[in-house]
């Protein structure tokens, strides 16, 4: 029991530290300002994995939400997640900003192509 | 608020529901209550811990320490869960027998013990530590502040500790010669569907193929935010968009841990006999 945990706690720890290695995508940003996205379309290659990098000048959290795209997150008030993304297929995919999901400036679109 | 009591609530639901499961499925194990409670303390100060420390988790892995964080733990409880089931399948039927003998209860205790502790203590961790930058920002940006977030962050952990109050006696209404079998079904259930969320973290990181995302849209008949869509979510696993990877694991789990819960539990009547 000691030594599962003693693994599971040194394979997450290789894992956290590692990773760096395994990750060379494009990067692009987004950032979150007044609970808007900015910018609101955002160009990609299609086929390509990507980086999103979603910086929050909020001091609240938000939460970064894509259902095409399969992902979420939550990012903390004056902080930035990464999120991968793609390969994708050329289209259009949306996301919002899950906290204040019907306001308008608070959605955007990824269009792949 | 009505906007914390909400959120609060349906994060604690999840967790309360992975308790009530465990209080029940550990029903006769000596000092459980303790490990439960225990468990809920290192939790809450795990939360605190996990969610200052979030943007450097976050950080860590270029990116993707949260995700790989989250299925580190997901993980762990799984094996925590799988365990439990196995032990159980082996020796659920020597535990009742026994349990006169006071020194037996309390080796089969703390070797328990550590199971729920984990288990309960995880489940808090994974909730709690989203609850609490979520409320955080809540009261900062909030007009009615600190104060009336917590009031409504409390009701909503009381709610939530209630519909897991709820599930625990409901289960203790089973008949005896049931009991063990559902809480073990509902443990495995709960070791599956976590599985099922460490591929949607892994996915997410980029470390496994999708196989397909999502494989279903069930939204329309049952939304994941919906009151039964959560409580589905939380007792089986049930996901509105799936990816393959998610029901893969999902099935793996099932199998993997199941089958080893029979090979063990059928060697068991030799033994009864054997102890007569």
């Amino acid at each position: 029991m000691v030594y599962l945990m003693k693994y599971m706690l040194l394979s997450t720890s290789l894992l956290l530290v590692a990773a760096p290695v395994l990750a060379a995508a494009d990067a692009y940003t987004l950032t979150i300002e007044n609970h808007a996205f900015v910018p609101k379309e955002i160009k990609v290659p299609a086929g390509q994995k990507l980086r999103l990098l979603v910086v929050n000048k909020d001091a609240t959290p938000a939460e970064f939400e894509s259902k095409p795209l399969a992902r979420e997150k939550i990012i903390a008030g004056k902080s930035s997640a990464t999120i991968l993304i793609g390969p994708l297929k050329p289209g259009r995919y949306p996301f919002v900003e899950e906290y204040h999901e019907k306001d308008a400036a608070a959605q955007g679109v990824i269009v792949a192509e | 608020m009505f906007g914390a009591a909400l959120i609060v609530f349906r994060e604690s639901l999840e967790a309360a529901l992975i308790i009530g499961v465990m209080a029940a499925a550990t029903r006769g194990v000596a000092w459980r209550g303790r490990w439960i409670v225990a468990g809920l303390l290192a939790g809450l100060v795990g939360s605190a811990v996990v969610a200052s420390s979030m943007a450097a988790i976050s950080n860590l892995a270029s990116g993707v320490g949260q995700e790989i964080f989250n299925a580190g733990i997901l993980t762990l409880a799984v094996c925590m869960l799988a365990w439990h089931n196995i032990w159980m399948a082996q020796h659920g039927r020597e535990m009742a027998a026994r349990a006169r003998d006071t020194a037996q209860a309390i080796q089969q205790g703390s070797r328990e013990g550590s199971v729920i502790l984990l288990v309960v203590g995880l489940a808090v961790v994974r909730e709690g530590s989203e609850t609490v930058l979520f409320l955080y920002g809540l009261a900062a940006g909030s007009t009615e502040g600190l104060h009336a977030t917590l009031v409504g962050a409390l009701a909503g952990v009381g709610a939530g500790a209630l519909v897991g109050g709820l599930l625990y006696l409901g289960l203790l209404r089973i008949p005896l010669r049931w009991f063990f079998s559902v809480t073990a079904v509902l443990v495995l259930l709960l070791a599956a569907s976590m599985a099922s969320q460490v591929a949607r973290n892994l996915v997410q990181a980029d470390l496994i193929p999708s196989l397909g995302a999502p494989v279903w849209d069930s939204s329309a008949w049952l939304s994941q935010s919906s009151p039964m869509g959560t409580l589905l979510h939380g007792l089986v696993g049930y996901d509105a968009q799936p990816a393959g990877a998610q029901l893969l694991f999902y099935l793996l789990a099932l199998l993997v841990i199941g089958g080893a819960m029979l090979w063990v539990g059928r060697r068991q009547p030799a033994t009864d006999l054997r102890r007569r």
